[in-house]
């Protein structure tokens, strides 16, 4: 940290080259002593570090799903409770959550788009929108987790159905997350707190959005798809 | 705390604040196009479940996961328009899970005997 040149308790950001505009003093504040060194690579940090995250979370995904395609054949030694998830998969009812899923990333990068053209009342529409999306999503897999355990399907019942209730509740939790980021930015645009200027935490969020969405791609192909 | 960007908002463009390191490219319709391609991949998974190619079945469900994956990333979180770095930081994460958990897939025996049969006694193989 450098000091900066301006003395102490004066208006920091006059700047008497700008002519006719109107000058306004701003109240001092204590980052008022701080220079603001940019970032050497020139990209949002912001940004940088949550795809660093997202290439991290691949790690977590893939340990999941690997654990799972090597033991979704494997049944208890007791004999008890052969039934696998792959029993009872409904394909149709699975394939609508995941198109429900795929279109809230469209819904989502609409948000995007929009913010970026400073179009606050559509961001707000197309997240309230996506965050419904992942609501539904979320539905489903309650229900598909319910009509599991009906079934004699529990979390313990073998190790397979515990990889698989491990693998896609992860999923589900990041849904969850992802839902609750869209409406926590909902409120805050509502709020004002966030404004055009800042549509790269829209954006941010976004990508982890869309993270979601390009996992569960995986695991519909992998874990619900593949024989 | 008062910054420049509160006291005079007409000053900064959005495009210009935020998004200065690459170009969106698309416009929304580009993205309405692009969610129907993935709407009709999506579909083609779901018809080849239903009538199996034969042996195709798997290579071509492979397929078309690793194409919708790679339009997602591409075109809905902007990597086709980005900086390079975002890519390589995403992409190594990615390289690396796929490397550590083919490794142990190798370990465990998962390519010659997917079903698990060599190392559990107690499937009906």
């Amino acid at each position: 940290m450098t000091d900066t040149s301006t003395p102490a308790g004066t208006a920091a950001a006059v700047d008497p080259a700008e002519g006719d505009e109107p000058q306004i003093a701003y109240p001092r504040t204590e980052w008022d002593d701080y220079e603001i060194i940019p970032p050497t690579t020139s990209l949002s940090n912001e940004k940088l570090t949550m795809w660093t995250f997202l290439g991290s979370d691949c790690l977590l995904f893939g340990a999941l799903i690997s654990t799972y395609l090597l033991l979704r054949n494997r049944q208890p030694l007791s004999g008890e409770g052969s039934l696998k998830a792959a029993d009872l998969f409904d394909i149709p009812f699975t394939s609508v959550s995941s198109f429900v899923l795929l279109m809230s990333s469209l819904t989502m990068v609409l948000a995007v788009s929009a913010i970026a053209r400073g179009e606050m009342e559509r961001c707000k529409l197309w997240l309230l929108t996506t965050a419904a999306q992942g609501a539904v999503f979320i539905a489903g897999q309650v229900y598909e987790f319910t009509s599991f355990y009906r079934e004699g399907l529990g979390y313990t019942v073998s190790i397979s159905s515990s990889a698989f209730y491990t693998l896609t509740g992860f999923h589900g939790v990041h849904v969850s997350l992802g839902i609750i980021m869209l409406v926590s930015l909902w409120a805050m645009i509502n709020r004002g707190i966030i404004g055009p200027e800042r549509a790269e935490t829209v954006e941010i969020i976004g990508l982890y959005w869309h993270f979601v969405d390009i996992v569960w791609i995986v695991i519909f192909a992998v874990v619900y798809l593949i024989p | 705390m008062s910054t420049a960007t509160e006291a005079a908002p007409e000053e900064v463009h959005p495009s210009d604040e935020a998004h200065d390191d690459h170009d969106h490219g698309l416009s929304d319709f580009g993205y309405i196009k692009v969610a129907l391609l993935l709407a009709a991949l999506t579909a083609a998974e779901v018809l080849i479940y239903f009538a199996p190619p034969g042996p195709l079945e798997v290579p071509l469900l492979l397929i078309l996961m690793v194409v919708k994956f790679e339009i997602v990333v591409a075109y809905f979180m902007h990597l086709r328009f980005d900086n390079k770095l975002f890519t390589w930081m995403f992409v190594g994460g990615l390289v690396l899970a796929i490397a550590v958990y083919a490794a142990m897939g190798t370990s465990m025996l998962f390519w010659t005997d997917p079903a698990g049969c060599d190392l559990s006694p107690n499937l009906d193989c």
